[in-house]
């Protein structure tokens, strides 16, 4: 079993975005990289998955000469190879991210049997980059996914998808397939120590592909108007407890 | 303009329907002045390629404009299908729609699941589209709505069936009231007396990633970008930093206390009320005082 994880690198913001001066991105000067938390959820499953049925495990990110971060990050938990696809930084619109991807999924000597996104990237939330991969690769997918299990000694696998309601949505696809995944589906381990080791000498292989005109042009970015909260500070430790309880009442919860 | 929506009685896709007659406008401004309303019948099941393809079908039909969706799960992931089908692009979860001029259209849309807004150009010869949720408000549709038949035979990814998930007590998604806890809890025991404030108050216990990435609470329980969106009464945030991540799933809260010994923290700046201390003191003790006020 081949299993493929894309992620993307994005910037870990605290309590505040600062935009940078032409306003379109976030400035990072203070600020550590991670992966979205669906990502590292996808991950760890194409890890399990190996682990479970043999095969080998893939991690591919289109992203600046930096996200060889994220890749050794992924490598740390037990991928075990990495494709880089190096850009210049600038972000590229979900259909030539797309593009880019299959074309590496392509030039693989062995096709993934299953690529696993996540259902939405952290920072440009466009909720496509998987269907479009799908689409152009012929193979079915199933996004949002919270469990996955194969069947019929890999033929097929299993996928439950969550809905609003709580509930959840089966599907039973065949192999090869893509999946988009969403936090929950397991709990991603830490890197351990020798993890960490391991994965610097693990194999990444870089290409640059060129970069197309994007149909989906980011202009400018905005922060949105602040909550336009005010806080009342009702006091200091314990003390405070009555007039919590004064506010409790006054929302008619007491 | 065609509109694709989940049922006439969705609010999402009420608001999908209003953002559309408001898209372009009257046919000298650009717009092509009707919208059509297009929607699956009840019953059928789910196949996400399959469905995408009738509204493709559709679409060559008539060759609206602009097509949009309500920013669901389904939504955003349909028009993913037809945009991949038509080789279009597809601006997800769009605040605004700015104009169209040739062959480029410029929208507003969400990013970082709320907390940043971007304006971006889409070029194409349609516009495809998603509403993101809360937009505009939503009214009720009043044009009759087109049913589309997908061709379900030979689709690969079609749902099965539906399991129920049993969840215990108040869902966080509806609760009036939540109390949520953070890494300042410390400990998977550490919420009990977050639990027992939250049954208290006939809420239900949420709580921050930092949480549930060291196992102390189910994902499920998770507020956030990436965990559940809630709009409760109160929300009570007890030992939370305030990352944008975690506010993007409760500033729709329409009261928040914050409860931290950190006064700079910044859930402080989202928050209506503070109690500056020790969660593991100040949490018990507003607790005992509840019990008191009722006399118990
Ligand atoms: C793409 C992405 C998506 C994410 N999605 C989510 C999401 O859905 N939900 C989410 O929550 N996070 C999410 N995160 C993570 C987020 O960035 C933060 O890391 C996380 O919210 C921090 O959790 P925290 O506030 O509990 O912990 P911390 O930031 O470590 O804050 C702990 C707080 O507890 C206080 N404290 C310490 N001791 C006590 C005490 N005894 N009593 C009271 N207070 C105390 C400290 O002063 C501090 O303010 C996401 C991150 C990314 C990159
Ligand atoms: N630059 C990228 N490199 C690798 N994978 C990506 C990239 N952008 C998006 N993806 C994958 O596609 C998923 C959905 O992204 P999006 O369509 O942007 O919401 C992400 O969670 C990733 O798994």
């Amino acid at each position: 079993m081949n299993v493929l994880v894309c992620v993307k690198r994005v910037p870990l913001t605290g309590g505040r975005i600062v935009l940078t001066d032409d306003e379109r991105a976030i400035s990072t000067k203070h600020l550590g990289f991670t992966i979205s938390p669906h990502e590292e959820c996808g991950a760890e499953e194409a890890v399990r998955i190996v682990e479970q049925h043999g095969g080998s495990s893939t991690v591919l990110t289109l992203g600046p000469p930096e996200a060889e971060e994220q890749l050794r990050d992924v490598m740390a938990i037990g991928v075990d190879r990495a494709i880089h696809l190096v850009t210049d930084g600038d972000e590229w619109d979900p259909q030539a991210t797309a593009a880019a991807i299959v074309a590496a999924v392509r030039a693989e000597a062995a096709a993934p049997d299953l690529i696993v996104f996540g259902n939405e990237s952290a920072d440009a939330g466009n909720y496509q980059v998987p269907i479009r991969v799908a689409h152009a690769l012929g193979r079915p997918c199933v996004t949002g996914v919270q469990a996955i299990a194969l069947e019929d000694g890999g033929g097929t696998v299993r996928l439950e998808q969550e809905v609003p309601s709580g509930a959840r949505d089966v599907y039973v696809v065949p192999l090869p397939a893509v999946v988009s995944v969403k936090e929950g589906l397991n709990l991603p381990r830490y890197p351990s120590v020798p993890g960490r080791l391991r994965a610097k000498r693990k194999p990444v292989q870089f290409s640059t592909p060129p970069r197309p005109e994007p149909r989906l042009e980011l202009v400018r970015l905005a922060v949105p108007p602040g909550s336009g909260r005010q806080v009342t500070v009702l006091g200091h430790g314990p003390e405070a407890a009555p007039a919590v309880v004064g506010l409790l009442a006054e929302l008619g919860l007491v | 303009m065609l509109a694709f929506i989940e049922s006439t009685d969705h609010e999402l896709s009420q608001q999908a329907v209003v953002f559309a007659r408001g898209c372009l406008g009257p046919p000298d401004e650009g717009g092509d002045g009707t919208v059509s309303v297009v929607a699956v019948a009840d019953g059928t099941p789910y196949a996400p390629a399959a469905w995408a393809q009738a509204i493709v079908g559709r679409i060559r039909e008539s060759a609206p404009v602009v097509v949009l969706a309500p920013g669901t799960d389904r939504g955003n992931e349909l028009l993913a299908h037809v945009a991949a089908i038509l080789d279009l692009p597809l601006a997800a979860n769009c605040t605004d729609l700015g104009g169209r001029g040739g062959e480029v259209a410029t929208v507003s849309r969400v990013r970082w699941g709320g907390s940043l807004l971007e304006v971006a150009h889409v070029h194409g010869s349609r516009l495809l589209l998603t509403v993101a949720p809360h937009a505009v408000p939503a009214a009720p549709i009043e044009v009759p709505v087109e049913l589309l038949t997908p061709d379900l035979a030979g689709a690969a990814a079609v749902v099965r069936e539906r399991v129920e998930v049993s969840t215990a007590g108040v869902s966080l998604a509806d609760a009036p009231v939540v109390v949520s806890g953070g890494r300042g809890v410390g400990s998977a025991e550490g919420f009990a007396v977050i639990e027992e404030l939250a049954a208290l108050l006939g809420g239900a216990v949420g709580c921050s990633r930092a949480v549930t990435s060291a196992g102390w609470r189910p994902h499920s329980d998770q507020v956030g970008q990436t965990g559940t969106k809630i709009s409760p009464e109160l929300y009570i945030a007890c030992g939370i930093s305030g990352a944008t991540q975690h506010m993007a799933g409760c500033k729709g809260a329409k009261k928040l206390l914050a409860i931290n010994p950190d006064a700079e923290a910044s859930i402080f700046a989202s928050a209506d009320y503070g109690v500056i201390g020790d969660l593991h003191t100040v949490v018990p003790a507003i607790s005992a005082e509840l019990l008191k006020a009722r006399g118990a």
